[in-house]
Parts: C-alpha cells; sequence; structure tokens
C-alpha cells in the first residue's frame, strides 16, 4: 500500500468483521481444549461412600480409610484425650469451627456424632499434605512442653488438636473438615453419605 | 570452475539460506576477544538441552504414564521407572543422564545468569535477550516440576499436591482452577497423563521455541563481554569490530574445552553419586506414591528451594512487612513516576495492601514466589549505573550483589530443611533482603560512584 492511498473504509470494515468472525471461531474451538482438562465422567462418579469397621479400634488407636482418594481418619479418643479439647481453645484459630468445613449436624469441640470416635479428612487445608500423628502430650511431642497432643504436617509445620482443628498462627487457615458420614450399627460406619442426603 | 560440493552448496544457497546463515551466526557473527569462564555457560547450556531432548526420546520408548496399580500393588509408572532402571539395557544410564541433566541444567543456568548480572548483560539494547531469558527459566522450572511428578514417587506425588494446591489459595477461582489443573478431585491418573503431554511435548516446544529467540535476539545485538563495552562502536576498514572474533572457530573450539570438563563432571556424578547425595533425586522419591500417607519431611529439589523458602517465609504476621514494602514502593513511585506509572502503582499499591487484609497469607506466599521469580526480567531497568560491568561499578553494588548471593543461598538451605520459628525468621529477613537488592538497585546503582570503562576490552 503505497503512502499517497487511504485505506478503503469498506475493505477496513470488512477486515474487521473477518478478524471478529476469526477471533470467534477461535475462541470457540478453544472450549473443547479447556473442558477437556476437567474432571471426567468417570472421575467424578468415584465418590462413593465407603464402609469401615471400627469394632477393633481400641481407646487410642486411629484407622485410615480411603475414600473419594483421600485419607479419612478414624480416631477412638481416650477420655483424657476428649477431656484435653475442653483447655486448648485459647490456642485454636477457629474453636467452634465456624468456618472450617464440616456438616451441619457436627458441633461442638468434639466435632463427632459420638464424642469418642472422631471422623475427619487427613488432609491439610493449608496445600494439602496429610499430617502425622503426634498423640503423645508434653514435651516429648517435640511440640513444646504444651502440646495437647494432635496432628503435626510435615509440609508447612501446621498443628491441629485431637478434634482437628487448627492452631493459631499457622498456614493451615481452616479446621480439618469431616466428611459426611453416619453410623450403620454400633461398630460400622458409612463414609461420604449421611441419612439426611448428604 | 566448481566442485562437485561447491555445485551442491550453490544449488542448495539458490533455495534456502544455508551459508549465510553460517555465515551470520557463526563463521562471522564477531564476538568480543575477552570472554572468561563466565561464557561457557550458554553453550553449556545448550548442550544440555540436547542431552535432556535425546534422554527424554528414549525414556519415553519405555515410560508408561498410569496411575492405576499392577499386579504387584506397585503405580505402573512407578513400575515402568523401575523397568527402565533394571530391565532395560543401558536403560539406568539413560535415566540417570536424564535426573543429572535436570540438575545440571539448572546448576548450568543459574551461573549463566549470574554472570548476566555480573557484567550487565541485560542492559540495553539487550533488554529482549533478557526478557527471554527470563521466560526460559520459567519454563525450565514448569518442564522440571512436571518431570518430577511422572516417576511416581512419593515426592513427585505431594510436591505436585502441595504446588497444585497453591493454585487454590487464589481468591474466587482458585478451588476450580485447581480442579482444573489437576483433572480430578485428587492428584491422580489424569493429572499424570497430562503432566507427561505437558512434559515430553509442549514445553519443550516453547523452550526451544524460546531458545531460537534468544540466540537471534543476541545475535541482532551482539555479545556483551566482561568490560561491559560495546565493541562494536571501534571497527575496521572492512566494518568488522576491532575487538571481535569469528563465533567459529574461535569461540566454538573454545566451548569444546568447557564440554569436556563439563562432561567430566556430569560422567562423575552420573556413575558415582547419581542421587546427588539425595538433592538431585531425593530419598522418598524411591517409594511408590501413596495418597493416604505424606512422607514425614517433603522438600522440593534442590533448583526450587530458594522460591520455595519465600512462598513458606509468608506467614500472616509477616504480612505487614510486605504491605509496608509496597506503601514503601508505591510513595517513591508517587514522587518520581510519570502519571501513568503513578496511577499503575497506585492500582497495584490499593490491591495489595487491600488485599492482604482480607485473603490468606498463603495466597501471598505464592504471589512472593511468582515475583521472587518475575523480578529477575525487570534488571534491565533497575540498574541505573552509567556502566555495565562490576568491573567498573563501585563498592555498593558490589556489597549488594555479594548479599544477593548469600541471601539466595541461605533460601535455598532452609527450603530442603523442615520449617522451625528460628528458620522461619531468618527466611523472612532473607525474603526482604532478596526484594530489597531489586527494590534499591535504581538507588545505589546511580548514587555509587564508579570507575572510566575502557576504549577497548581488556584482557591478559
Amino acid at each position: 500500500m503505497s503512502d499517497n492511498t487511504k485505506m478503503d473504509d469498506g475493505r477496513r470494515a470488512l477486515v474487521i468483521a473477518t478478524s471478529v468472525v476469526g477471533g470467534a471461531a477461535v475462541v470457540g474451538a478453544a472450549v473443547p481444549f479447556l473442558a477437556s482438562l476437567t474432571p471426567s465422567e468417570r472421575a467424578k462418579a468415584a465418590g462413593a461412600p465407603v464402609e469401615a469397621d471400627i469394632g477393633k479400634l481400641q481407646p487410642g488407636e486411629m484407622m485410615t480409610v480411603e475414600w473419594r482418594g483421600k485419607p479419612v481418619w478414624i480416631l477412638r479418643r481416650t477420655p483424657e484425650q476428649l477431656e484435653s479439647l475442653k483447655k486448648d481453645t485459647a490456642a485454636l484459630a477457629d474453636p467452634e469451627s465456624k468456618r472450617s468445613e464440616q456438616p451441619a449436624y457436627i458441633k461442638g469441640e468434639a466435632r463427632s456424632l459420638k464424642p469418642e470416635y472422631l471422623v475427619v479428612i487427613g488432609i491439610c487445608t493449608h496445600l494439602g499434605c496429610s499430617p502425622g500423628a503426634k498423640f503423645q502430650p508434653g514435651a516429648e511431642s517435640g511440640l513444646g512442653s504444651d502440646w495437647p497432643g494432635g496432628f503435626l504436617c510435615p509440609c508447612h509445620g501446621s498443628t491441629f488438636d485431637l478434634a482437628g482443628r487448627v492452631f493459631a498462627n499457622k498456614p493451615a487457615p481452616d479446621n480439618l473438615p469431616v466428611p459426611p458420614y453416619m453410623y450403620l450399627s454400633d461398630t460400622k460406619i458409612l463414609i461420604g453419605e449421611d441419612s439426611k442426603g448428604a | 570452475m566448481t566442485s562437485k560440493s561447491q555445485e551442491l552448496l550453490n544449488w542448495i544457497d539458490a533455495r534456502f539460506p544455508l551459508t549465510s546463515l553460517w555465515k551470520e551466526h557463526l563463521s562471522e557473527y564477531y564476538a568480543p576477544k575477552n570472554f572468561n569462564f563466565w561464557y561457557y555457560f550458554g553453550s553449556l547450556a545448550l548442550l544440555v538441552l540436547v542431552i535432556q531432548i535425546v534422554t527424554g526420546i528414549f525414556l519415553v520408548m519405555h515410560y508408561k504414564p498410569d496411575a492405576s496399580l499392577n499386579s504387584a500393588g506397585i503405580p505402573v509408572a512407578f513400575a515402568s521407572v523401575e523397568y527402565i532402571m533394571r530391565d532395560v539395557p543401558g536403560g539406568w544410564i539413560i535415566r540417570y543422564m536424564h535426573s543429572t541433566g535436570a540438575s545440571a541444567f539448572f546448576i548450568v543456568v543459574y551461573l549463566h545468569m549470574f554472570r548476566g548480572l555480573l557484567y550487565g548483560s541485560y542492559r540495553k539494547p539487550r533488554e529482549l535477550v533478557w526478557i527471554f531469558g527470563s521466560l526460559i527459566f520459567l519454563c525450565l522450572m514448569a518442564e522440571a516440576f512436571m518431570g518430577y511428578l511422572l516417576p511416581w514417587g512419593q515426592m513427585s506425588y505431594w510436591g505436585a499436591q502441595v504446588i497444585v494446591n497453591l493454585f487454590s489459595a487464589i481468591p474466587l477461582i482458585g478451588p476450580d482452577l485447581s480442579l482444573w489443573i489437576r483433572g480430578d478431585y485428587v492428584i491422580g491418573d489424569a493429572t499424570l497423563n497430562r503432566f507427561f503431554a505437558f512434559h515430553v511435548i509442549a514445553v519443550p516446544l516453547v523452550l526451544l521455541g524460546l531458545v531460537v529467540a534468544h540466540v537471534i535476539a543476541l545475535h541482532e545485538v551482539g555479545s556483551l563481554n566482561p568490560d561491559g563495552i560495546e565493541i562494536k562502536k571501534k571497527k575496521d576498514a572492512n566494518g568488522i569490530p576491532l575487538d571481535g572474533i569469528p563465533f567459529h572457530p574461535y569461540y566454538t573450539v573454545k566451548d569444546i574445552v568447557g564440554v569436556v570438563v563439563f562432561l567430566i563432571f556430569f560422567a562423575a556424578v552420573m556413575f558415582f553419586a547419581p542421587d546427588g547425595g539425595g538433592y538431585f533425586l531425593e530419598a522418598n522419591n524411591f517409594f511408590p506414591a501413596d495418597p493416604m500417607k505424606t512422607p514425614p519431611h517433603i522438600a522440593p529439589v534442590w533448583y526450587f528451594t530458594p522460591f520455595y523458602s519465600m512462598l513458606r517465609a509468608v506467614t500472616s504476621d509477616f504480612l505487614v512487612v510486605l504491605q509496608l514494602f509496597v506503601g514503601w514502593i508505591w510513595v517513591w513511585a508517587l514522587m518520581r513516576a510519570p502519571a501513568i506509572g503513578k496511577l499503575i502503582a497506585t492500582v497495584i499499591a490499593v490491591l495489595v495492601i487491600g488485599g492482604m487484609f482480607f485473603i490468606d497469607a498463603k495466597f501471598w506466599g505464592v504471589v512472593m514466589m511468582g515475583a521472587g521469580v518475575v523480578v529477575i526480567a525487570f534488571l534491565p531497568w533497575l540498574d541505573r549505573s552509567p556502566v555495565k560491568s562490576i568491573r567498573y561499578k563501585g563498592a555498593l553494588t558490589k556489597i549488594a550483589i555479594t548479599i544477593f548471593v548469600v541471601v539466595f543461598a541461605i533460601l535455598g538451605y532452609l527450603g530442603v530443611l523442615p520449617p522451625s520459628p528460628a528458620r522461619n525468621l531468618v527466611a523472612q529477613i532473607c525474603t526482604v533482603l532478596y526484594f530489597l537488592f531489586f527494590a534499591l538497585m535504581p538507588i545505589y546503582s546511580k548514587l555509587e560512584s564508579t570507575k572510566p570503562e575502557p576504549e577497548r576490552v581488556t584482557w591478559k
């Protein structure tokens, strides 16, 4: 195009229109590619509830079951461990679990249907590591003499008490989530479903 | 009278610019004659890139990106890496070349970047060379991160879990974004397969394109040198820089010496310490991935640890320091910057300082880590010194660079250790110093007295 000719307005309009239509086609073509990266129907369907037999669990013992690819802990708490939950309230970030994820029927400091059995998803709310058990209270735990017993996340040092409640000023913002669950019998728990229709 | 080979060359040159490309980039590319030790690392980076591509192609022939369990209860991906190590003839050496190559890549690239920092290789007119280089560094980090998931060991799994979950810290879109990246509610087969696709196809393609752009941009403006002066200012009657020598054969031959020495070290690691003392291949990664159990201590591979330390340093009580830091840069921009700069600085400052009251510290940790990488790309506009090379800069720059190197090393060291309150405090101090190196550069580089640059390059 030489200097003395002005761009024809009609042609310019056509160039713009072509570009817009072409751009829309590119956006449209991108949709299936971006959508293909979202969870597949199979992945979405793989959330079936799991049953756990807690009959053999002794006081102070913990078992892990897999639900939706995540570890779910079932901890049978001793009376002393339940007692410790009342004392550490001041040091917790969210003692009443107001902002934390748990079903509406989970209330109070024990965060469980039956106080004795804690059921939580063992995935740290910071960056998704699985915390380790540090049930031994006091200085032997290596977490200070006022450690009430609980869980320590190895990745960034978040600590949780024996109800999965996070201590304040730690990287994790929220308490460990409680999954929907129900008792099928005294020794059987169904995780992932509750009678209230999870 | 032309020979047969000359005829063939003429035939090609009439159809493809072979001879002119050879001349432009090798036999008539004039590089300064005073290149020193530090100038080996560019060509070495190219060598490692070739090693990684060649070994990678052969690894893909035996590797299987499959997270499902085989009949022995071991994930197929993990088992296929063990198969390469034990049953594929020569497989172990190819795999060790690739894993050693990953760490070697970062050693060479960090030294290559440090050379740029010392001699001002990023200064005008080489800004685009530097920006392409920064993008290569970013691509390399993505490539290394996704490649590390493929062996499907414990560190692969939990490292990816932590890094992908970083994205969930972004307000509003975060949780959906990390779900979209994973392709499942947990790191799983979908994640492994897409990381495999990115690691072997997508990122290498971008990387190769950027390397070509990096070299073309460099050859357009010409290489700088340890004196930081432009050799193109003094040319002979034929228009050839007086201090320039053809890249081929002079620097091709010099670089072969570097290649030989590098390969001696490379082979020593490969044969005698392929796990690099637990830093190149982490002990926990010899256990298959277990989604139920995080290893007691997880740390990224050494080349990520300086930036990982910055991420960990950001706790809720540290946010005040960051607010003050951003506020200070804002005030500074209001005093000095042009109108558009003032507007941009105000928008960013309000978003960041205000956002810190509402959004979790972990999000700002992610921002911090990203900023730590991205800030490097801004060096061309932060350095206001009248001279380019450290040889002629003043004491302030020398002190600043020394502190920067020490701080970077400390951050790297802390990143492999488990966290503790004391270490976290050190990491916070080092993080502040790291950013001060960049934030104060416009001041100290301008303030200090410099030595006069020579007219011609100096060499012994």
